[in-house]
Parts: structure tokens; C-alpha cells; sequence
């Protein structure tokens, strides 16, 4: 039976809240956007109004980058976000935009763009094009947008990888997102070659859908809703054949484990545990001496790790600073964990761009003055942004391990080498 | 995950043992479940300020001996809880924090009631004085930001005019705050913060040296510098008289900034700082805590040779309350917590509250114990602790500070 006290808390607990205005201190759009209430009003303060009256939803809702920073800082665990996010879903009025629902649908347009990927490209970069897209559809003209591939990873997967697979002693599934498979395929390859060289075949989900993080964005939530019951089916199916689930976005991990049950409230508490980043489990392999490492003699870089809000959030940092450090040749430089202010489909979007901007400058100046070879991190927007606003290239640090390994050494190492590596 | 060191708590306590460990080159780790009670914080740390009814100002370590035995500094002896003590604003000036006081002697600090208050080290922007005496036929400017309501200059210049002082009031305005007022229930102190950088610090410092004319000094809320102390100092040059700072109702800027200091100074000493995560359970080999388990490293247990917890009291979720009993729910630490609610608080608001005392026991050496077995490579410190009122008697920033010296020298020693 639940004792009195437990019946006294909400699902998102805004009842613990002690209006301390910490969350506040540590939001980054309170920091450049006087419109933004501030997540303490947004969040626990507005909900109990909105409990009362709907009428009391505030529109400047909208502003909040779902960074879940807020929630990082609360001294009493509420999960400030988490509500915003919701009462954005539950009252916003209208529904999402063409331009929104554009957005959000990161799987749809991904498959329509790598169809005819150098004409989307070419014609995404031309000025006019911006210039329409700014007009009519309030896409930033000063954005810079992501290049579509002309081969999906999957398609990629299945054709050149998928057949060995089953020959190496372990295997995990491989959650790759839409990133990967329409964007930058390069780094699902480099996923498979260092999980291979440890030893480790990869499995794809079945039918995997986006993680959903856009449309909860863009308040699309049935779409989300349907995709993570689709998801959620592939990874218990992946559980059961005693796979871990791996993703090598930290922001499609953080969804596929949090905002499942605490936005879109779809149980995934019986196989939570089993999906994770990839860098946990290369840790994990490491650490616990099942995977041996060798690494080439030439490597040389100096390497600045940005923190992802998500990745923040997840609390996992650690595993893949921990993996950059152990390359001997690679001089790490910490960079402050700040938001870099895109947020996944926001900082396209004409009305939030400025702020987007003003969000990371902070990080930008850090990064330009750091002197580093290139940034690594675990977030394909934060890489768009970043390389966008600073010039400098990032890389997820699998591709880092992938770049910095003896693959064929490693190999070797963990006995492997009989197997045909892929190429 | 291995470290020398690991700490459960990343408050003022478990910052200050972290940072000692991770200086004498053990790498350690801190471990903190959302942002700290120094978020709270006044400006000034108390030692010792009250015994009984009495207020203390000379020599407040004499009274050591007259504690009960399960007092921390009676544990520590004055002797050590002096030396411990004297590391103390050393260690923040690494960091970047200035504070001005001493051992010998308690000054007075002016709380945002009013009030002149006995305080052992205090922010050196900060008003204080080491005798009301003072006061006597000085003239003061306080000055207070339109419409902010966490501060209120008619209680400090009642206070201050009580003790002989003559004082004037006054609100200023610079434009860049206008828009802060668009909710005036946003119109905190760290909010503010944001606003009042650079050039709207030259506004501000205009503003108020038209508004202290004919005054010796001016008395403000503590609203600027919440990154840096940059926005103070400009501040400071620019008036042309002394400016001295009081603490507002929560949250507190300066708090901000010396949590980010000192956090800050932890990592560049090389140190891990682990936001937003919360130890759920520890493992033990014998009688020796092996690692803890995390909500986000889930079943990759952080290990380590030498642990504190440094989780904090009730606020710091350090010692959680049901209706029937008073549990540790990091660790499961044997605590000094009567069962039976109403044994918990007196009746009288103002009495001396018997939960205030509780917390978890300790050996002579601050070892905590799990079901009467000792945890021979574990130390509490802070809040956490059981035998004191931090409430009562002023003692709760050294009580943290001389325990958390103490765990990081045992820590450190012992290598």
C-alpha cells in the first residue's frame, strides 16, 4: 500500500519544487531571452495554474530548448522539463506547421533527400533557395544545412557488413538514428569497424523508426507516440536474443530511455537498462578486460570534448572522455559543459535563430581559443552547430577510436583476425 | 570506473575534502545529486556563534570542550579544529573566493532583516563590523534596485539606525533592467544578475552616486556578479564611496559564484565532477566500503580505495523522513534518529528542534557505521553529521569545513 506521502506526488513531481530559482540560474535560454519565463515558472509554478485552468498555458513555453540543464540542477530531483515538454504537448494551441512537421520528420524527408542526394544538397546550399525557404517557410537563410548521403547505412549495412556479423563471439543492435543513415553513414561504419576489431558483431533493429526527439520538439506526438512503440518492439526483441541495444547519438539514447516514459508515457522500464551509448559499452569491454585495444604509434591530435546537454543528463561524459584519453597520442582539452544553443530542429527555425546563436557563443569563443585539431562529441546537432558557428570539424568519438585504433592490431588482440573485416 | 577517492555530495563539504584529495594527487571523484545549499548561502560562514542563549564573539573555541562528546569539533578537539580551520580562506583564495574574519575573534555581519549578527569569516565585499560601536554617527546610502522585493532597505536602516547610524533610502533604476519587470516575480537576485555587466554597471554605479551623496558609505544587495566577480569590482571603482554588500533571500548570487568557483577549481586541478547523478546503494568487502551505484551508471558500480559522504541534512536530501522513521538512503549509515515522530520536533517554533541534532554517528575518527560494523575507509562529514545545531548555535560552515579538512587529511595520509 502507498503511504500518504506517496500518494502526494505527481508523475512529474512539481509539488517537490521549493521555488528555489536554481533551475533558473542554470537554463541557457533565461541567459540570452527575457521572453522565456524561466524554467521554474515555466515548469512547476505554471503547471499548478494550468492545472487549474488550461487558459493559464503561456505560449513563451515554446521557448525552451528541452536541454533538461534545469533538471541537472534541481536540488530536489523535479523534473522540470520533463513537465514543460508535456504541457507544451497538452495545451499549445494550433497545430504544428508545415515547416514544423517538416522538421520533425526527420526519417521521411531523409528518405525522400538521399533518393537524390546531390541535387538536395546543391540545391540546400544555393542562396536563393535559402532565401525562399526563409520567406516562405521561416528556415533560417543563414543556417547551414546537413548533407543528405547518397547511400543510407542501412542500405550500406545490409550489402557490405550484415554477412559476418553472426561470426564474432558477442553481438549488440545498433540504434543507429536518422543521422547516421541519411546524413553521415560514415559514422555507423566506424561504429561497426571498432565493435568488430573488439570482437563485437552488430545487429540493426528491426524496422527502426526516429527516436522521436523532433516530433516531441514539434509537439507531432502521435507520430512519436506510434515510432517508439515500433522501437520499443525492436529492442525487446533485441533484449531477447541477448543483445544490448547501442546508439551513438547521446540524444537518441537519452529519448529511447527518458522521454519514452516520462513524455510520451511508454513503459520501457524492462529493457531500459539494456540501451545505452556505444561508448559505455566500448568502456565497459575495455575496463573489464573482455576487449584488448591497440593503438597506431602515429596518431597525433589535440582534441577538445564538448558535453551535450543530453549526454549531461545521461550522466555518461565520463565513458567517452575516458575512451579519448586512453589514445596515447591524443592531448585532450576539456571544454565548460555548456549548451550550444541548436537543439535539434530550433535553432533552424527564423524566430529562434538569434538566440540559438547567442545561446553557444560562449562555447564557441572557448572552442576557437582552445587551439584543438578538431571537437569530438556525442550529438550530430551539436556537430552541425558547431562546425557551422566555429569552422571547426567535430567527430563523434567513435570515430575518433576508429581513426586512432591498429584496427588490424586489435584484431589480432581479440581474435578475430580469421574473420573478414569489413570494408 | 576505479578512483582513489570518491565523494557523495558536491556541496561546500564535499568540494573542499575533493579538492584537498585531488591536490595531493589521488584522483577522485565527486559525485553531486543536483546543485548545492551554498545556492543559499549568506556570504558568511559561522564557526561558533552562540552558546545557549548567549551570543558568542571572543574566542569562540574556548567553548570546545564545553560541547557534548558527540559534537564534531568536541570529537576534533579545539586544538585541531583550529588548525583545520585555518586552511580554510587560503584554500578559497586558490579558488578565487576572498573572505576576511578569525579564529580569535567572531565580527558582525548585517542579515537582510536587519539584524547585526556574529559571523566567523564573511565575503570581504560584504558588510561587517567588528564592533557595533561603529556605527555610531556614520551615514549610510542604502540602495536597493526598483522593484526588487528581496530586499528591503527600511529593515537595514531600522537595524542600523538602533545602533546610532544615520542612514538614507533610496531605489535606483537603469533602463537595461526594464525588461526583467515584464514579471516582476522574475525580478530575483540572480535573475538581475544576468542583466547588470558592463556598461549597465557604469549606469548602475552613476545612478548610485547620485542617490549616496553626502553619505560615508552605501550598503546594497548582493545582485551583481554571478559568473565572475568582474561586475563588484567595476562596480566598486567607479562609486565613490566604500560599497558594501548584503545578502538577499535566495538564491543567492554570490552562492552561485562560489559554487562554480570552487567547482571549477576542483576540475582544473584535474578532479571528475559528476552532475545530477544520485548514489542509490554501496557494497561492501568486509569492513571496507568497494563501490557505490549510481541512478546513471546503473549496473557499472564506481569503485574506489577511500570514499566520504558529504550528502547534507534534511534540505540535502542527506537524511530523508517517512511518517514512522529517519533513514541514510545512500548508504543505509547507523544514524542517532529516535523512532516515534513525536519525540522528532518540539512544539515551540523557536525551540531548540531535537531533529536539527540528528544525522549519522561516527567513531572518534568520523567513520560512519553500517549496523554497528564500522566502514574503516569511509568518512561523514557536513550537515550529514549527527551531536550539533547547526541553527542554534552557528556552527554549520565550520562544523562542514573542519570535518571535511579532517576526512581529506585521513584520506590523503593514509596513502
Amino acid at each position: 500500500m502507498m503511504t500518504l506521502q506517496q500518494q502526494n506526488i505527481s508523475d512529474n513531481n512539481f509539488e517537490s519544487c521549493i521555488k528555489c530559482t536554481i533551475c533558473t540560474v542554470y537554463c541557457p535560454v533565461t541567459a540570452v531571452n527575457p521572453d522565456y519565463p524561466g524554467p521554474k515558472q515555466a515548469g512547476p509554478d505554471g503547471e499548478r495554474y494550468r492545472l487549474k485552468k488550461p487558459v493559464f498555458y503561456d505560449e513563451a513555453l515554446k521557448y525552451c530548448l528541452n536541454c533538461k540543464r534545469c533538471e541537472v540542477a534541481c536540488p530536489n530531483n523535479v523534473k522540470i522539463g520533463d513537465i514543460i515538454q508535456s504541457a507544451r504537448i497538452k495545451y499549445a494551441k494550433g497545430k504544428p506547421s508545415l515547416r514544423d512537421t517538416m522538421l520533425a520528420n526527420t526519417d521521411f524527408m531523409g528518405n525522400m533527400a538521399t533518393r537524390m542526394a546531390p541535387l538536395v544538397n546543391f540545391t540546400l546550399g544555393l542562396r536563393p533557395v535559402k532565401y525562399l525557404l526563409d520567406r516562405t517557410m521561416k528556415i533560417d537563410d543563414r543556417r547551414t544545412f546537413p548533407r543528405y548521403a547518397s547511400q543510407r547505412f542501412e542500405s550500406w549495412f545490409g550489402r557490405h557488413a550484415a554477412a559476418s556479423q553472426d561470426s564474432y563471439p558477442h553481438t549488440v543492435s545498433y540504434f543507429h538514428g536518422c543521422y547516421v543513415n541519411y546524413n553521415y553513414p560514415q559514422l555507423g561504419k566506424d561504429l561497426v569497424k571498432v565493435l568488430n576489431a573488439l570482437g563485437v558483431g552488430v545487429h540493426l533493429l528491426d524496422g527502426e523508426k526516429c527516436c522521436g526527439v523532433a516530433k516531441i520538439a514539434n509537439r507531432c506526438v502521435d507520430e512519436a507516440t506510434r515510432d517508439a512503440h515500433t522501437n520499443m518492439k525492436a529492442i525487446r526483441e533485441a533484449t531477447a536474443r541477448g543483445d544490448e541495444t547501442v546508439a551513438t547519438s547521446s540524444t537518441c539514447c537519452f529519448t529511447l530511455r527518458d522521454e519514452y516514459p516520462h513524455v510520451l508515457r511508454v513503459d520501457n522500464h524492462d529493457v531500459r537498462d539494456h540501451i545505452m551509448l556505444a561508448t559505455r559499452l566500448i568502456y565497459r569491454l575495455i575496463d573489464e578486460g573482455k576487449a584488448k585495444v591497440a593503438f597506431r604509434p602515429d596518431y597525433r591530435k589535440r582534441v577538445a570534448y564538448h558535453v551535450p546537454c543530453h549526454m549531461e543528463k545521461l550522466g555518461w561524459t565520463i565513458y567517452s572522455t575516458s575512451l579519448l584519453k586512453m589514445i596515447p597520442g591524443l592531448e585532450f582539452i576539456p571544454l565548460d559543459s555548456h549548451c550550444c544553443g541548436i537543439a535539434g530542429t530550433y535553432g533552424f527555425k527564423k524566430e529562434y535563430y538569434d538566440y540559438s546563436q547567442a545561446i553557444g557563443e560562449p562555447l564557441f569563443r572557448q572552442i576557437r581559443e582552445s587551439g584543438c585539431d578538431f571537437v569530438a562529441c556525442d550529438c550530430e546537432t551539436c556537430k552541425w552547430q558547431i562546425e557551422m558557428s566555429t569552422g571547426v570539424p567535430v567527430e563523434n568519438p567513435v570515430s575518433v577510436l576508429a581513426a586512432a585504433l591498429d584496427i588490424a592490431k586489435t584484431r589480432e588482440l581479440n581474435g578475430v583476425a580469421a574473420i573478414p573485416a569489413v570494408e | 570506473m576505479k578512483y582513489d577517492t570518491i565523494i557523495i555530495g558536491g556541496g561546500l563539504s564535499g568540494l573542499v575534502s575533493g579538492i584537498c584529495c585531488q591536490k595531493s594527487g589521488r584522483k577522485t571523484a565527486i559525485i553531486s545529486a543536483g546543485q548545492s545549499a551554498l545556492h543559499f548561502w549568506s556570504g558568511s560562514f559561522e564557526l561558533l556563534c552562540r552558546k545557549g542563549d548567549r551570543e558568542v564573539i571572543d574566542r569562540p573555541l574556548s567553548l570546545v570542550d564545553s560541547l557534548s562528546g558527540q559534537h564534531p569539533y568536541r570529537k576534533l578537539g579545539a586544538e585541531r579544529t583550529a588548525a583545520l580551520l585555518s586552511r580554510v580562506a587560503p584554500l578559497l583564495a586558490e579558488a578565487g573566493i576572498n573572505v576576511a574574519g578569525s579564529l580569535e575573534r567572531n565580527h558582525y555581519r548585517l542579515t537582510p532583516l536587519g539584524f547585526l549578527k556574529p559571523a566567523w569569516l564573511t565575503l570581504d565585499d560584504y558588510f561587517m563590523l567588528s564592533d557595533p560601536e561603529e556605527l555610531k554617527g556614520k551615514r549610510y546610502a542604502i540602495v536597493n534596485i526598483l522593484s526588487y522585493l528581496d530586499f528591503y532597505p527600511r529593515f537595514q536602516a531600522y537595524g542600523l539606525g538602533e545602533h546610532g547610524a544615520r542612514t538614507v533610502t533610496a531605489d535606483v533604476n537603469i533602463p537595461e533592467l526594464d525588461i526583467l519587470r515584464k514579471s516582476t516575480t522574475e525580478m530575483r537576485a540572480t535573475n538581475i544578475s544576468r542583466f547588470l555587466t558592463d556598461a549597465a554597471v557604469d549606469r548602475l554605479a552613476k545612478a548610485v552616486n547620485d542617490a549616496s551623496k553626502g553619505t560615508d558609505a552605501v550598503i546594497m544587495p548582493a545582485v551583481l556578479g554571478m559568473f565572475s566577480d568582474g561586475p563588484v569590482r567595476r562596480l566598486r571603482s567607479q562609486v565613490e564611496r566604500p560599497v558594501y554588500f548584503v545578502a538577499t533571500t535566495p538564491a543567492s548570487v554570490p552562492g552561485v559564484r562560489c559554487q562554480l568557483a570552487l567547482r571549477d577549481y576542483f576540475i582544473r586541478l584535474g578532479g571528475t565532477f559528476m552532475p545530477g547523478d544520485t548514489v542509490v546503494k554501496g557494497e561492501r568487502e568486509r569492513h571496507r566500503l568497494r563501490r557505490v551505484f549510481t541512478t546513471n551508471f546503473g549496473d557499472m558500480p564506481l569503485e574506489a580505495d577511500s570514499f566520504v559522504i558529504s550528502t547534507g541534512s534534511f534540505f540535502g536530501h542527506g537524511l530523508v523522513a517517512t511518517l514512522e522513521s529517519i533513514h541514510e538512503p545512500a548508504l543505509g549509515l547507523d544514524l542517532y534518529a529516535p523512532e516515534g515522530r513525536e519525540k522528532w520536533y518540539d512544539k515551540d517554533f523557536y525551540a531548540a528542534q531535537p531533529y536539527m541534532g540528528y544525522g549519522v554517528t561516527t567513531d572518534a575518527g568520523f567513520r560512519p557505521a553500517i549496523k554497528g560494523e564500522t566502514i574503516e575507509n569511509l568518512y561523514a562529514t557536513g550537515a550529514l553529521l549527527a551531536g550539533f545545531n547547526a541553527l542554534k548555535e552557528g556552527s554549520g560552515a565550520g562544523i562542514t569545513l573542519a570535518t571535511a579538512l579532517h576526512a581529506a587529511d585521513k584520506i590523503t595520509s593514509a596513502l
